[in-house]
């Protein structure tokens, strides 16, 4: 303790050169304190906040450490220190002897007062408690008595508390038996006021004591009459309950109280069943009306709303009603709610689709698609509250199906546009003819017709975009996010039309009559074209539209862009080419009713062109004309700068033949053949109803083929006189004039008219060709 | 296998009309006649022999015109009729008669060809068929399996049955029946059908194929719109009763069930011009040869359609190597319709193509710059159908 004190005290003597004043240094004296109390109780100060590097506490020279020895402090000091401050440390150390003395003294003033007063408290506490004493004493006695009286007391009250006991079962049982001797009035008057709940709460209370009892007569009175009154009171509920003119919820509550009165839950559960069946029976006829033959008609929306409010939401009323109710009787209660909601489900759906089915010739999409959301989604609770039943899948199932034929509808639709479509252009092709014009606008029409068809297809995909919309409660099932676009809305409704698009364009070409009356040419040319357009831009443009707009995930097979645009194309040489045979076909009979019905032997020296050959030099230039709307000008052979003015080789080498011997063929029989033989030999082999190309030049290459070859073969059956080989001359030179100019290869041209020619010229007995001046003469004037 | 060129032969004139020798069983020859408005016309007597791949070819001058159409005999190795010209001032007319050929050509004489046109021979005419009432002949027919006694004669729009009387020299008209209707109708071709005991024939004209009782003269059946155009000929089928072949100037051949006149059997389209020929194998029906004014020849295979849709049906008799024939029979049940040759040795519209009466798997077809050309089938297609 001592050595506490004297450490306490001595850094406050020590450092008195400190500048710092007393107060400043009263926290570093406590905490040095403190640090020796620490070091006492043996705890290591650790972390001193303020001192970092204090002096090592075992260190024998620290003149405040714990393990101080004077000794080798003193040898320390001699030994290290100079002189001066020897003597410096023996002043200082008599300095602070000096003030430890002190506060010694002072401290031990201090403590003495204190003992003084001390010791004066204890003495007076000694007079207290010898007074205290005294007190408990008393007390105890005291409570010796007390204890004593209460005993005695107690001992005289023993029997009457236990009498008072007995009177008080008594006085209970007396009151349950009164209650059961009222218990019929009682519930005669609950059940003539109608607190049915009450009654049965009674009857349930004082079941149990009459069963128990029953053996003796008068409970058994009592219990008799009880069972009268519940059988009239259930009687009586069940009046209300198949009155069940109080709603579901009421009817619960009567279905409840029989329960309670221990009817047989089969029984009631049938009836509830039965009961509810009616009620929604009469929903059911309701919508029904709706339906009706001649219906006043609320739209599909309406019809939805109704059926969902009344038949679904009654439904769900009664499943969770019967599932509260009926909850003890397992599974098998649960397989007969099934059953029922199965089967009232079923019927339902049955009207739901009738309506539904006369729905589907409407427009109207978007009401369609509400009302199927909002047949969807009422049908979702139920659902999920009868999964059993399946009503759920059920509805998705129908909802699938509208949205299947709705496709279907739309699909139809989009042909209908497109005969639709045709038969404006028929009518247009037809009208202007009549009014005098002379170009029916067939790039107009063209124009037209794609982007009618464009804008209905638009117009559908818009439609049955509405069947995905988040907002709709049934868009996220994988039907609809999968079959439905890939397969349904890009297969079935866009490929399907562009397939039939082109099934219709071809049945044009294979039409049984092929006298090419029914289909108007330019028809073919527009449908051609059409489908040439498709091929190259529109099929593509579609296509990606609708990928974008319904984002097909499906991973099943498509028909890949590249697929279509080759039918299309297919479709569209097919047209071109028929409209090249048919075009070609209608100058080809012009030709050949010329040449047929003309009597060659006889006829005039030529002075004209024959008609004929200039209707047929102005069909073309129509035909031509009505290409050219439609169709790019196309490649041309480079060609001889006045292709006009060139002459027949047959008669040009005839004409040589004609100076030197006076008639046409010399002796020799051979000299003609190999004339056209040689020429053959240089010529490639003419296919005449070969495919075409898209463009405008060969589309007339074509039909001029076929005109001409059918011009050689009616001449090669003919027999002609002088004068009608010049006029076949004379026809020739005019078609040559004029017909190089819409081919691709004017030698083309030339060849099959000298064939003709030369032809001719072997059908002819006495063939003198006209000269090729006059011939040119008639042929400008013509 | 290789098969064997074709063999050319070139004639100086036009021509359109070739015939086998119908009545020839054994050696391979064909008529042809020419048209030439300036010479006198000839009818070629063409005989092939196959082993040296020769051609031997007598001619014959037919002094009376041009020939538009020629028909031999199925009785007489001698007798042929022919359609011809015959321009009188300004006028054409197209007349028929019945011709006897020397005697020492009707084998087929073994002269040397080198000298044939100096030497050349006239037909003699043994009678005329009288159409001064009736117009133009189109073509005449003989009675197909007949002793050479009935021929038909198409002429304008009258159906002619003619009795050939005291061996052949006089020709009785026996009976006769017109084409009524509204414009100028005219027969283009008929054929006569070797089924029905010879009692029927079949008409072109127009787009409309008519058939014949050639026992009342009256029709028996109409395919109205046949082609799109003009029929240009028609062949039976030798071997199914009801089955006939007609092509036209829609570039197609159609296959008819003379029961159903409504639709064709099979239409097939692979020329590019107008059909003015088809013939079916006199045997193997199965195989049809066109000839067209694109200048090409196609031989087709029409299984399908054809008398032995099967391949070739096993004879009881054969009952050893029955179990081959099954397993073979087996790979060929699923046989195709398709082209099995396009033949494109001509340079100009072939007019007539005919399949040789002596051997089934040679044919003919000329075109109209005088080359007649003589093909084969295909061997392996042959050995096909025959094993």
């Amino acid at each position: 303790m001592a050595a506490a004190a004297t450490a306490g005290s001595s850094p406050g003597s020590g450092p008195g050169d400190s500048p710092e004043g007393p107060e400043a240094e009263a926290p570093e004296r406590r905490r040095k304190a403190h640090g020796m109390l620490k070091l006492y109780y043996g705890l290591s100060e650790g972390e001193g906040a303020g001192r970092p590097s204090g002096p090592d506490p075992l260190d024998p020279t620290d003149l405040n450490g714990a393990h101080f020895d004077p000794e080798v402090y003193l040898d320390k000091l001699r030994r290290e220190c100079p002189l001066a401050q020897l003597m410096d440390s023996e002043t200082d150390m008599v300095r602070q002897i000096r003030a430890l003395d002190s506060d010694m003294q002072t401290l031990v003033y201090e403590n003495y007062n204190k003992f003084i007063s001390a010791t004066d408290t204890i003495r007076k506490m000694k007079n207290d408690f010898r007074k205290m004493e005294d007190e408990m004493d008393r007390l105890a006695t005291n409570m010796a008595v007390i204890t004593d009286f209460s005993a005695r007391i107690s001992a005289t009250l023993q029997d009457r508390h236990e009498r008072i006991t007995k009177l008080a079962g008594v006085h209970a049982l007396l009151r349950k038996l009164q209650f059961l001797f009222e218990l019929p009035s009682r519930l005669t008057k609950c059940v003539e006021l109608g607190a049915y709940g009450q009654a049965v709460r009674y009857q349930g209370r004082a079941q149990a004591v009459l069963q128990q009892y029953q053996h003796l007569p008068s409970f058994r009175a009592i219990q008799d009459d009880c069972q009268v009154i519940t059988a009239r009171l259930a009687q009586q509920l069940r009046q209300r309950f198949r009155e069940g003119g109080s709603g579901a919820p009421e009817q619960a509550e009567c279905v409840e109280l029989l329960l309670a009165l221990g009817e047989p839950a089969e029984e009631l559960c049938e009836e509830f069943l039965a009961h509810a069946r009616g009620r929604l029976e009469e929903e059911l006829r309701s919508l029904e009306a709706e339906l009706g033959p001649s219906p006043p008609a609320p739209d599909v929306l309406e019809f939805t709303d109704h059926g969902g409010s009344g038949f679904v939401g009654g439904l769900c009323h009664v499943a969770a009603a019967y599932q509260e109710l009926f909850a003890a009787q397992g599974p098998a209660g649960a397989e007969k709610l099934a059953a029922f909601a199965q089967e009232l489900g079923s019927r339902y759906f049955a009207l739901v689709e009738r309506r539904l089915a006369q729905e589907q010739g409407g427009g109207d999409n978007s009401l369609l698609v509400r009302a199927l959301d909002r047949f969807h989604r009422r049908l979702r609770a139920p659902g999920a509250l009868l999964a059993a039943a399946g009503l759920a899948d059920a509805a998705t199932e129908i909802v699938e199906r509208v949205a299947r034929e709705r496709l279907g509808h739309h699909l139809q639709g989009l042909r209908a546009a497109f005969l639709g479509c045709l038969t404006d252009v028929r009518q247009a092709l037809a009208a202007p003819r009549m009014a005098g014009k002379e170009g029916p606008g067939l790039a107009e029409l063209l124009a037209n017709v794609a982007s009618s068809i464009l804008s209905h297809i638009k117009a559908s995909l818009a439609a049955v975009h509405l069947f995905t919309a988040k907002e709709v409660s049934f868009s996220n099932k994988p039907y609809f996010r999968g079959e439905f676009c890939s397969q349904g809305v890009r297969e079935g409704l866009i490929v399907g039309f562009v397939r039939s698009m082109c099934q219709t364009a071809q049945s044009f070409c294979d039409s049984p009559g092929e006298k090419g009356g029914a289909t108007p040419p330019a028809l073919l040319l527009l449908l051609s074209r059409l489908c040439l357009d498709y091929e190259t831009a529109t099929i593509s443009y579609i296509l990606t539209l609708t990928d974008e707009q319904f984002l097909v995930q499906d991973q099943s097979p498509v028909t890949p862009v590249s697929t279509l645009c080759a039918e299309a194309r297919e479709t569209a040489r097919r047209l071109l080419t028929h409209y090249v045979k048919v075009q070609g076909l209608v100058i080809s009979q012009m030709l050949r009713k010329s040449v047929e019905t003309r009597d060659w032997l006889s006829t005039l020296e030529p002075r004209n062109v024959r008609a004929v050959m200039k209707r047929v030099v102005e069909d073309t230039t129509a035909i031509d004309v009505q290409v050219g709307l439609l169709y790019e000008e196309g490649v041309r052979k480079a060609q001889s700068s006045d292709s006009s003015k060139r002459t027949f080789s047959v008669y040009s080498s005839s004409r040589q033949q004609g100076r030197y011997a006076p008639s046409y063929t010399p002796s020799a029989p051979m000299d003609t053949n190999l004339l056209s033989n040689i020429q053959k030999l240089f010529s490639e082999r003419i296919d005449v109803f070969s495919p075409v190309e898209f463009n405008k030049v060969s589309v007339l290459t074509g039909i001029i083929k076929i005109s001409l070859k059918t011009l050689l073969e009616c001449v090669r059956l003919r027999t002609f006189g002088r004068f009608g080989l010049q006029q076949v001359q004379v026809d020739c030179h005019f078609l040559q004039l004029y017909l190089w100019r819409f081919v691709a290869d004017e030698e083309l041209v030339h060849l099959l008219l000298d064939e003709v020619v030369a032809s001719a010229a072997l059908r002819c007995p006495d063939p003198v060709p006209m000269e090729p001046s006059v011939v040119e003469v008639i042929c400008e004037r013509g | 296998m290789e098969d064997d060129a074709p063999v050319i032969y070139g004639l100086e004139f036009q021509a359109r009309a070739l015939t086998p020798q119908t009545a020839e069983t054994d050696a391979i020859r064909f008529l042809v006649g020419t048209q030439s408005l300036k010479y006198d016309n000839q009818i070629h007597i063409i005989d092939f022999d196959d082993e040296n791949n020769i051609i031997n070819k007598n001619v014959l001058l037919h002094q009376a015109g041009e020939i538009w159409h020629i028909s031999a005999s199925p009785a007489d190795k001698g007798v042929l009729a022919t359609c011809y010209n015959r321009t009188s001032d300004s006028k054409v007319l197209t007349c028929a008669a019945v011709w006897r050929m020397p005697k020492e050509l009707e084998s087929g004489s073994h002269e040397s060809p080198d000298d044939s046109s100096s030497t050349a021979q006239t037909l003699e005419l043994l009678c005329h068929l009288d159409n001064t009432a009736h117009g133009n002949m189109a073509c005449v027919v003989w009675e197909p399996m007949g002793d050479g006694k009935k021929i038909i004669s198409l002429a304008d729009n009258h159906i002619l049955l003619w009795d050939l009387q005291e061996s052949s020299s006089q020709a009785v008209l026996a009976s006769s029946a017109s084409l009524e209707g509204k414009g100028q109708l005219r027969f283009t071709s008929g054929r006569w059908s070797p089924h029905h005991n010879c009692t029927q024939v079949a008409t072109a004209s127009d787009t409309t194929l008519r058939g014949w009782d050639t026992r009342s003269m009256s029709q028996i059946y109409c395919i109205e719109n046949a082609h799109g155009q003009l029929v240009r000929d028609l062949d039976f089928n030798p071997n199914k009763q009801y089955y006939l072949a007609s092509c036209g100037d829609d570039c197609k051949v159609k296959f008819w069930d003379t029961r159903n006149v409504t639709e064709p059997v099979k239409t097939l389209e692979e020329h590019s011009h107008w059909v003015w020929n088809v013939r079916y194998n006199h045997s193997h029906d199965q195989l049809v040869l066109t000839g067209s004014s694109d200048s090409r020849v196609i031989l087709s295979n029409m299984v399908s359609i054809s008398s032995e849709p099967f391949g070739h049906l096993v004879d009881d008799d054969d009952i050893s190597d029955q179990e081959d024939h099954r397993s073979e029979e087996k790979s060929k049940e699923p046989l195709q319709d398709n082209v099995i040759a396009t033949y494109e040795e001509h340079e100009d519209s072939v007019y007539a193509v005919d399949w040789s009466s002596a051997d089934p798997w040679l044919f003919a077809s000329l075109s109209y710059d005088g080359r007649l050309v003589i093909n084969r089938v295909p061997r392996a297609l042959k050995y096909h159908i025959l094993l």
